[in-house]
């Protein structure tokens, strides 16, 4: 059974179909990446998973149990983690205290995990009684990140996490995404680096006019001549 | 995007039949026969004519609330502007003041404060002569706070020397009109202060401070006995129609009413046009989107300004014929209850944003808050008469000051229930569906 | 010396008075407006309805404040308290919230609070009266006379039990506040709604308990607040628009959204009153001599009468507004 499964999910916000029958699916041991020009759905297709907008038709599926439409607060128990593209820090908590919070829901690990956090992201360490808001743009997406974490989620949707990031940060984003995933957490997420994401991924979706155009593993993505033509930028 | 010419399905939506206009202005008036009935001439009459000026107020409600989605919570304190106004001017003149020597003094200290202001003004410009920045602002403090002190205790002296002898300024035996008019603008002028303070900033802002103003005008009103009378009252106020004394009661209230009622026509015939032209779809796109009417280049500011001042002129004018109808200036009179959350009853239960709909909503919710006393107190003496028989529950004493108290509770009720249940109100405003 | 202690009586302890009642009301203000985003009008008739239920509770149980040694009244507070924060939430499940879901503009919800407002009023009049009474019912108001140790202080400064009642609840709440928002799991639940609501959902906590949770706090600080300006002067059914203005003031002064800005707020909004309507020839008489013969020393040197109080909050107001919309600790919204 796939950890997550989407099965022809059309949706938007208000009476408007932005998604027009999205299918994907994503194994524990995976990332996958969603790419695809400016308003194909990409972002729209995880706020859809994240329960942010109404599916209208089709099926999303957390280990085989539909869970469209199900509100946030119950996903983040069912083990579903969400970063979003912008604010996505609480700038006036500390560092710690946003952490803290991405583990409301399991008050009990928070010792365990925070320790856990601040092994992936050390920067996050050091800066922990600093408010969330002084910090970098890179080390807000540690923060971030590391919030979504705290839940322990078997699976977490990141929004374009690179967007802004010098080259730098963007490295060191992807090798902390590889790592999450080796330590047993599904990958879902957009990027407009394609090339960069695609190179991690297990799995590539590219979504054009809110449908599947190719789906692939990442390599065989890259490779692939038309891919790359219409949508790498050659 | 947006578009500006009516389409198809619009035309046709107004050229049909208004069903729900003609039934409930029927049921309205079917109300109002019957309330003539009950009543008599006089009474009755007296009612529409007050209605009639809350339809005033409301509309200047309407234009803030409805066109351009400012909510004024002050209505009170531009209306008892607009009452002080009528009664300043309509007032025959005081002998025992004008005869003496007072006019002198006070005009002397109002030239001292004009003095002071262009003193302490100066000083706020000293930087311009080379004084440091800081310097400039505490001398200019400094100096404001002595003069200020000085003006306020000749302003006090004089003031109280006017109540002692004359007892108040007086009038100044004008037409009624004449008030009427310089309160809209004085209402307008002060609406122009907050307005520009706080329309720039969240809403919720020009509903605190504008509560503020209105309660801060009628404490000004209620102290200030050497112009105003304060709690004494002034009373009669002349009418700019024959009075009662001459014609009666019924024929000289149909003579005012039918003042008023041109009024109405007037600034309902001039809103309709406004609302319908350039300047109008402007304010409704300003309400409705603020950003894309931003990056469409208007200047959202001035023309929120325009509408706020425009509802505050109608409401100082409203409140000098409310004022001068009652025949009666008593600045204890101004209830928030009565002249604001009234008013935004009928707005809201009305239609915010459709003229006819406010103008329904006045004079229904007018006749509902007249006949809701004697029937709060009749329901009050039921629940004493059972209080008493089933329980030997002895009743307070002040029943009728607390069945008041009752359409405070029902007033508040209505406007959580409309905003609720009927948030459009009774009339909806016709919103043009673009594109 | 006597004139200091009259400006001790009248500025110092007086400002502090009112500047504490206004602190905790307006914390109660800026935690609705930093969690739901609107300004809640009804919040100076929640105060009023927290008195009032303490006037019921003392006219029920007129002893109990003997057995305890305080007040009754302040024996009645918890209870009344807790009275207080479930019309606050309550309210909220029957007024506001449906508002919400529905997705309205703020300034809807502003109108409809103004609604409760009315409500709240009229419910209070309707069993309490207007007329103003007091909460002492059984007992007699402790006054505290302290002597200077100076020669020339022949007059005492004079302090009541439910002054320093109330700058130790006063201080009590801000700390118990500051604890719960820095140290506790909801409270800083509470922090993070305020700063990210989106975030704070997407981090799987339930908004719904944080709305509640904050109405619990502002109803419970505005029974504090209620009772003890009714038991500092005598309780009012229809003070709330009196009461509204500096509140908001206070809020918007600290920076809306911002507790510890409510809290400098409000001092800053008490201490204004009552430094504006202090008799100011007090303090110059005693070196009248020094003025030149043609100075003559008005009796009367206040800013304003006490009558126009309420135009020193409001042009705080107006003053903040124009200069710094964000107040003085930085609010979030403007």
């Amino acid at each position: 059974m796939p950890l997550l499964e989407a099965r022809d999910v059309h949706g938007g916000y208000g009476g408007m179909n932005i998604l027009n029958g999205v299918n994907m699916t994503i194994e524990a041991n995976e990332i996958g990446v969603i790419v695809g020009p400016n308003g194909a759905g990409k972002s729209t297709m995880l706020k859809a998973i994240f329960g942010l907008l109404t599916v209208n038709q089709g099926e999303i599926l957390l280990r085989g149990e539909p869970i469209h439409n199900l509100p946030p607060n119950k996903l983040v128990q069912k083990g579903m983690g969400f970063i979003p593209q912008e604010k996505n820090v609480f700038p006036s908590l500390t560092v710690k205290e946003n952490l803290e919070m991405g583990a409301f829901l399991k008050p009990n690990n928070v010792k365990r995990m925070l320790d856990k956090v601040y092994g992936f992201f050390p920067p996050l360490h050091e800066k922990r009684h600093q408010p969330a808001g002084e910090l970098s743009g890179g080390q807000r997406q540690m923060v971030a990140m590391g919030r979504a974490l705290m839940a322990e989620p078997d699976v977490l949707l990141l929004d374009e996490p690179t967007a802004g990031l010098s080259p730098l940060y963007m490295n060191e984003i992807f090798e902390r995404v590889k790592e999450i995933n080796a330590a047993g957490v599904g990958i879902l997420m957009v990027e407009q680096n394609a090339k960069q994401a695609l190179a991690i991924a297990d799995k590539g979706f590219v979504l054009a006019a809110g449908q599947n155009r190719f789906t692939d593993t990442g390599a065989a993505l890259l490779a692939d001549p038309e891919v790359a033509k219409s949508f790498l930028g050659g | 995007m947006s578009n500006p010419t009516p389409t198809p399905t619009e035309t046709t939506s107004q050229s049909r039949f208004p069903v729900r206009e003609v039934v409930l202005f029927g049921a309205l008036l079917v109300a109002v026969l019957g309330v003539y009935m009950a009543m008599g001439t006089a009474y009755s009459t007296r009612m529409l004519v007050e209605a009639s000026c809350y339809a005033i107020l409301a509309l200047g409600l309407t234009i803030q609330w409805g066109y351009a989605g400012q909510f004024n919570a002050g209505v009170m304190g531009f209306v008892a502007i607009g009452g002080f106004s009528a009664m300043f001017f309509s007032v025959p003149i005081n002998d025992d003041f004008w005869g003496s020597e007072l006019p002198g003094e006070l005009g002397r200290v109002l030239l001292y404060i004009v003095a002071a202001i262009v003193l302490v003004v100066g000083a706020t410009r000293l930087d311009r002569l080379g004084v440091p920045k800081t310097l400039r602002t505490v001398f200019a403090v400094i100096l404001a706070v002595v003069l200020y002190l000085v003006v306020i205790s000749m302003l006090r002296e004089v003031t109280s020397e006017i109540q002692s002898r004359a007892g108040f300024v007086g009038g100044l035996g004008l037409p009624a009109w004449t008030g009427w008019i310089v309160g809209g603008a004085l209402a307008g002028g002060i609406g122009y202060y907050i307005g520009r303070i706080c329309l720039g900033l969240r809403s919720d802002y020009l509903a605190i401070a504008t509560l503020g103003i209105a309660e801060i005008i009628k404490a000004f009103l209620k102290n200030s006995d050497w112009l105003t009378r304060g709690t004494a009252t002034v009373s009669p106020l002349p009418w700019p129609t024959p009075g009662p004394a001459e014609l009666g009661f019924t024929l000289s209230r149909a003579i005012y009413l039918s003042v008023t009622a041109v009024m109405i026509a007037v600034i309902f015939f001039l809103l309709h046009r406004a609302y319908h032209a350039p300047w109008g779809r402007m304010i409704r796109a300003i309400r409705d989107n603020e950003v894309s009417a931003a990056a469409m280049g208007k200047d959202i500011n001035k023309r929120r300004l325009e509408i706020f001042v425009l509802g505050c002129i109608l409401m100082g004018v409203g409140g000098g014929a409310l004022a001068t109808f009652n025949s009666l200036f008593d600045p204890q009179g101004y209830l928030p209850l009565n002249h604001t959350f009234l008013v935004l009853v009928m707005v809201i239960l009305g239609g915010p944003g459709n003229n006819l709909g406010t103008i329904f909503g006045a004079v229904a919710v007018y006749i509902i808050w007249l006949m809701s006393e004697p029937l709060a107190l009749f329901l009050m003496n039921l629940a004493v008469m059972f209080g008493e028989g089933a329980f030997g529950w002895e009743p307070p004493a002040n029943l009728s000051s607390r069945a008041l108290q009752a359409r405070v509770l029902v007033i508040g009720l209505l406007i959580t229930l409309v905003l609720r249940f009927a948030p459009k109100g009774l009339l909806p405003e016709k919103v043009k569906h673009h594109g | 010396m006597n004139e200091l202690v009259f400006f001790i009586n009248n500025v110092v302890i007086a400002g502090s008075v009112t500047g504490s009642i206004y602190a905790i009301g307006a914390i109660g203000v800026t935690l609705v407006f930093s969690i739901m985003r609107f300004a809640h009008f009804a919040h100076a008739d929640m105060m009023t309805f927290g008195a009032f239920m303490v006037l019921l509770l003392t006219m029920a149980f007129p002893g109990a404040g003997a057995v305890v040694g305080l007040p009754t009244a302040v024996v009645m507070l918890p209870l009344a308290m807790a009275l207080t924060a479930l019309l606050a939430v309550g309210i909220d499940k029957a007024f506001y919230k449906p508002l919400r879901a529905h997705g309205v503009k703020p300034i809807v919800l502003v109108i409809a609070s103004l609604g409760v407002t009315m409500i709240l009023q009229g419910l209070i009049r309707l069993f309490a009266g207007t007329s103003a009474q007091s909460l002492y019912i059984a007992e007699r108001k402790e006054i505290y006379r302290l002597d200077l140790p100076f020669e020339l202080a022949t007059r005492p400064v004079i302090i009541t039990e439910p002054q320093v009642i109330l700058f130790i609840l006063t201080i009590a709440s801000v700390v118990g506040l500051h604890l719960f928002l820095n140290r506790s799991r909801l409270g800083k639940a509470m922090r993070a709604m305020s700063d990210n609501p989106d975030l704070a959902r997407a981090s799987g906590i339930n908004t719904n308990t944080i709305v509640a949770v904050t109405w619990v706090i502002a109803g419970g600080l505005a029974a504090i607040a209620g009772t003890l300006l009714s038991l500092d002067v005598t309780f009012k059914p229809d003070l709330s628009f009196f009461l509204l203005l500096p509140i908001f003031a206070a809020a918007i002064v600290g920076g809306v959204g911002h507790p510890y800005g409510a809290i400098a707020g409000g001092f800053v909004v008490g201490f204004a009153e009552t430094l504006a309507v202090f008799n100011w020839a007090v303090l110059l008489r005693p070196i009248a001599h020094y003025f030149p013969e043609w100075f003559e020393l008005p009796r009367n040197l206040a800013f304003v009468g006490t009558e126009y109080k309420i135009v020193v909050p409001f042009f705080i107001l107006v003053a903040i507004l124009v200069w710094r919309p964000t107040g003085i600790f930085k609010g979030k919204v403007i």
